[in-house]
């Protein structure tokens, strides 16, 4: 059936799932539902040790087989050694048909392919993929589906039960040996663990996996012992040089520096640029420097931010040290500036349920008035790609995008409109991540499109001078004049991947590549 | 025109293609490889043709590899590997042979 998002979505697919289409970013707004609860396996003597010498033991101790499902965070990014490490240790057990719960994977965890292939892995729950386990599943290698969650969604699917997780590894940079969790200090300092507390409060057996054992009680604790079943100490849990592999330079790029200007003016001749605002943006050079030339206008003109939230930056808790934000709510450090600047009074660690997941009694995102995102493709709908490449290969991850897309007064995407030959903006994104009914202004360097569903800040704009007005139509049109019109990616008829909305409908399918050729 | 002798024109920048062509006997023999040859490889390959239909070279081997270059980078790269491989470095039809 055709869902809300326009997207056609195969009935076998909603039938093999058992979801529903999409249906509006809202249409679960205010139904009700009982909260999944772990398995708890009671500890009441005082003489049981928490701690297991190797990672094979503690698979042994958890029950490990077949089918099982096991999750994973991401706050160590690129430099994460604990997936593999974890995959491997199954790998060499000989267990199949492994679900993997991660809040993302990347690059780094490449080695995964060769389990995809072999069987070991047959489903992987995801923000999103990188790197060659993209490629895998694109080229049809994974034997179950792959679904793509945003951070709210994850959490949602945990709480609903629609994700059992039977053991869930949280690697933690300081641990002690009852379990008391901290994301800073030891070697792997990565800041923040909020993507884990969801699997710590949710999954059936808990595994802290650390590689710097401190004496109890590590408080205040990040993830508590009493959701933790079992402690490994392992001898390196990420590689901290890879941990911040974002770290935040002022973009020298003139057009992004210009998409930025466009930006700033924008935030700061929209409605709710007033004292108390709130925001969040993202890593990319654009939104970094969008960030900083705000920070110029809020100085100038005395106005200061309420709170920032989300994956956080240097520019950010600049803000911060300037006395220009009351408060930053983390849920992730980019960079090491970040990570330093979480030991701060005013810079809180928040869950990424309380963060972003849309069954909650309300998460942080619904009381953003900006948000500043990027994406891989916007069509003339506003729906944007940040999964799919335009060659049709899963390359990205949704994150917070639709999180944050759907809770933020404006919502504004910065993309160049050109990607080398690629257009950003064009008439059909490849896959639909985020819908368009959620999406407010779409910034380029060739123009800035408001959505005509927000007629309110089409007049905020009127006479405002210094930003190219036009319609997404035209933005497309001028990207087709330069590099001509794209031909469709052709796809293969089987469904490798679903696009998951943030309340567990589905948005889109990804169907495996088919191998170009010629037209006659 | 006739290819002389092997003669490549380009880089393997993005946004520029690598373009070789070789003599071959009988008809254009054309090989494709690209960053975004889902998108625009029939019109990679149609502009290729068209620039050596334009030219007269009726016998080439022709190697493509494009890092997203436009159409008009293609037939600028197309016409000087072409030229290069009959050594003419007088009366260049600068602007191009193709409108």
């Amino acid at each position: 059936m055709i869902n809300k998002a326009g997207r056609d979505i195969p009935d076998e697919i909603l039938k093999e799932t058992g979801k529903e289409a999409f249906q509006g970013i809202y249409y679960k707004n205010k139904t009700e539902y009982i909260k999944h609860g772990p398995v708890t396996r009671v500890l009441m003597d005082n003489e049981s040790s928490k701690l297991v010498d190797t990672i094979h033991d503690v698979l042994v101790k958890c029950g490990i087989k077949d089918g099982m499902t096991v999750s994973f965070h991401h706050h160590f990014r690129e430099g994460d050694l604990v997936v593999n490490m974890v995959m491997e240790e199954i790998h060499k057990m000989g267990i199949k048909d492994i679900t993997i719960c991660a809040s993302s994977l990347g690059k780094a965890h490449d080695p995964l392919v060769p389990m995809i292939e072999d069987g070991t892995i047959t489903n992987i729950q995801s923000s999103g993929v990188r790197g060659k386990i993209g490629e895998a599943i694109s080229h049809g290698k994974l034997k179950g589906l792959a679904t793509m969650r945003s951070h709210g969604g994850r959490v949602r699917a945990l709480l609903t039960g629609e994700t059992v997780v039977d053991i869930a590894f949280i690697g933690a940079p300081t641990c002690d040996d009852y379990g008391n969790c901290r994301g800073i200090g030891g070697k792997s300092d990565c800041g923040v663990l909020s993507y884990s507390v969801v699997d710590s409060n949710h999954a059936n057996k808990v595994v802290a996996i650390t590689d710097c054992l401190v004496p109890f009680p590590n408080f205040p604790a990040h993830i508590e012992m009493t959701r933790v079943d079992y402690v490994c100490v392992v001898d390196a849990i990420g590689q901290p040089e890879k941990i911040a592999t974002g770290a935040a330079k002022p973009t020298t790029d003139v057009r992004k520096q210009m998409m930025a200007d466009y930006c700033t003016k924008f935030v700061t001749n929209a409605p709710y640029f007033k004292n108390g605002f709130s925001y969040q943006t993202g890593v990319g050079g654009a939104s970094i420097a969008s960030t900083i030339s705000l920070t110029k206008i809020m100085e100038e003109k005395g106005i200061k931010m309420g709170f920032g939230v989300g994956g956080l930056t240097k520019p950010m808790c600049d803000l911060l040290d300037k006395g220009l934000v009351n408060c930053l709510l983390d849920t992730q450090d980019f960079d090491l500036d970040a990570v330093e600047s979480v030991k701060n009074q005013k810079h809180f660690r928040i869950s990424a349920g309380m963060y972003a997941n849309p069954f909650n009694k309300g998460a942080f995102v619904n009381k953003l008035d900006y948000v500043i995102l990027a994406a891989l493709e916007v069509d003339v709908n506003f729906n944007c790609n940040v999964v799919v490449g335009s060659d049709g290969i899963i390359t990205g991850a949704q994150g917070g995008h639709p999180d944050t897309a759907a809770g933020a007064k404006c919502t504004i995407v910065i993309s160049p409109l050109l990607q080398g030959r690629i257009p950003a903006i064009c008439t059909d994104v490849t896959t639909v991540t985020t819908p368009g009914e959620s999406v407010d202004v779409v910034i380029t360097d060739y123009g800035v499109a408001i959505n005509p569903l927000r007629q309110d800040l089409i007049e905020a704009m009127k006479d405002v001078e210094g930003i190219p007005f036009c319609t997404i139509e035209e933005l497309r049109d001028m990207a087709y004049a330069i590099v001509g019109e794209p031909q469709k990616v052709e796809f293969g008829d089987r469904v490798v991947g679903i696009i998951e909305s943030r309340d567990g409908t589905i948005m889109d399918v990804v169907r495996e590549i088919k191998p170009f050729s010629f037209a006659e | 025109m006739e290819i002389l002798k092997p003669a490549a024109a380009g880089t393997l920048e993005s946004s520029d293609a690598m373009v070789t062509v070789e003599p071959c006997e009988e008809g254009i023999d054309f090989e494709l490889s690209s960053t975004v040859i889902h998108q625009y490889g029939n019109e990679i390959k149609k502009v290729v043709m068209e620039t050596l239909d334009r030219l007269s070279v009726q016998n080439a081997k022709i190697t493509v590899v494009d890092k997203g270059a436009l159409n008009c980078t293609l037939k600028a790269r197309v016409e000087c590997a072409v030229f290069r491989s009959n050594d003419q470095k007088e009366n260049l039809p600068w602007g191009g042979v193709i409108e």
